[in-house]
């Protein structure tokens, strides 16, 4: 469903990641380990399609990635019902009830976004997940802001998304708790500093 | 498409200063133009077309930066690049979302100000028109600019001194589809110019503007 095969990875002009080779079959998740600046939002963020590939395949199927970064994407003047309802529209999907049910959103959906609090705002922007209708899931620290109840309804919403033969690739640094997920480090594939990236600096750090 | 034009225009109306603020600088400008030149009627009837050209423009200047500033901070730009509408889609969208927002409400006001400019009776008809149809181009390079000045941190200078020199041909003909009227000469050269400039904005900044935004977003 998803591999992966020897993809580099650039952050602007550095080169972060080289040689990242996995794959994930349908009802497979993937979590991403690495320390802080490993690369982590730059695989996930190539992956997606937000930045070009530095060399190496992505074989994935036509228009099933959906993506969440560290930002929810959500617009303060509109409701939560509002927010919900435009990325539903977007993704051509017609409900938004489940997605509000998900993360008990639902005695919420009148307020505006600018009102929620940041755990609030952080399962709305999950939730989006649900009604983008797509079978790849990539997380960029899902559980950031979650408490410990909506940690575990955000992993049994993965588990269900799974169970449906959803994928999905997730950077995070708790445990989840999910049985069909591999575990991927991705510090070897630093990628090694471009020896004569600019040949107007040669030898200006020596 | 239509989904993301309603939501831009339900935002535009909700913060404010959607249609509000440009509209209230076009007033203003205007307005101290007679204080600034003196109330000679014959002065200001000669000066009107262009006074309400640069007017607009300057006022469709004001709300340009927040075209895509504001989906890039809070994280909607991201993924509005990998929802299912293309970004060529998304930016024609912004742009009619801004000009519905500044342009016609600024188009719609100028023959009112035209009045206060002491506008001979026989422009009043071309000034609408030559704004209706000159507007849109105004939208659509600002939207190519703000596609370029986007992530930049206080990119709003440099998006003005982006984008103004590209809207000199729409002003020189815009405002010579009125003038040129008002001296009883044919404005139809002018005014087909006008029309062209804001046809090709359309045909080709959607491209452009999407292009550069892949750029911003790497």
């Amino acid at each position: 469903m998803l591999s992966v095969t020897n993809l580099g990875c650039r952050r602007g002009d550095l080169r972060v990641l080289s040689g990242v080779t996995f794959r994930l079959a349908a009802g497979q998740a993937l979590i991403l380990r690495g320390p802080n600046g490993s690369g982590k939002t730059t695989l996930l963020r190539t992956l997606a399609g937000l930045a070009p590939p530095d060399g190496g395949h992505i074989d994935a199927p036509e228009d099933e990635i959906a993506y969440a970064g560290h930002a929810d994407g959500l617009k303060s003047q509109l409701t939560v019902a509002e927010n919900l309802r435009f990325w539903a529209q977007m993704f051509g999907q017609r409900t938004i009830r489940p997605a509000l049910d998900t993360f008990q959103l639902a005695a919420l959906a009148n307020r505006q976004a600018a009102n929620l609090s940041a755990g609030q705002k952080r399962r709305l922007g999950l939730s989006r997940m649900l009604v983008t209708g797509r079978r790849i899931w990539l997380l960029d620290e899902p559980t950031v802001s979650l408490d410990s109840a909506s940690t575990a309804v955000f992993a049994a919403m993965i588990g269900d998304h799974l169970a449906a033969g959803g994928l999905a690739v997730i950077a995070t640094h708790i445990d989840l708790g999910l049985s069909a997920a591999q575990s991927l480090d991705i510090t070897p594939f630093k990628a090694r500093p471009e020896a004569h990236a600019n040949p107007f600096l040669d030898g200006a750090f020596t | 498409m239509i989904a993301l034009l309603r939501r831009d225009l339900a935002l535009a109306l909700r913060s404010g200063g959607g249609f509000g603020l440009s509209l209230a600088f076009f007033l203003i400008v205007v307005m101290f133009v007679p204080f600034g030149i003196g109330p000679n009627s014959a002065t200001l009837a000669t000066i009107a077309p262009g006074i309400l050209w640069i007017g607009a423009l300057l006022a469709c200047l004001l709300s340009l930066d927040r075209i895509f500033q504001l989906d890039y901070e809070d994280g909607s730009l991201d993924l509005l690049a990998t929802a299912p509408l293309p970004l060529e889609g998304v930016v024609a969208m912004k742009a009619l979302a801004h000009w519905l927002t500044t342009g016609l409400p600024l188009t719609l006001a100028a023959p009112l100000l035209g009045f206060l400019l002491n506008l001979p009776a026989g422009g009043y008809f071309w000034m609408f028109l030559s704004l209706l149809v000159g507007t849109p181009a105004l939208s659509f390079l600002g939207t190519f600019g703000a596609a370029i000045t986007v992530g930049l941190k206080r990119g709003g200078l440099l998006l003005s001194l982006l984008v103004l020199p590209l809207y000199i041909p729409t002003l020189i003909f815009g405002a010579q589809s009125v003038t040129l009227h008002l001296q009883q000469l044919s404005n139809a050269t002018a005014f087909s110019v006008l029309a062209a400039i804001s046809l090709f904005t359309f045909a080709l900044i959607p491209f452009a503007a999407a292009r550069a935004l892949r750029v911003n977003l790497r």
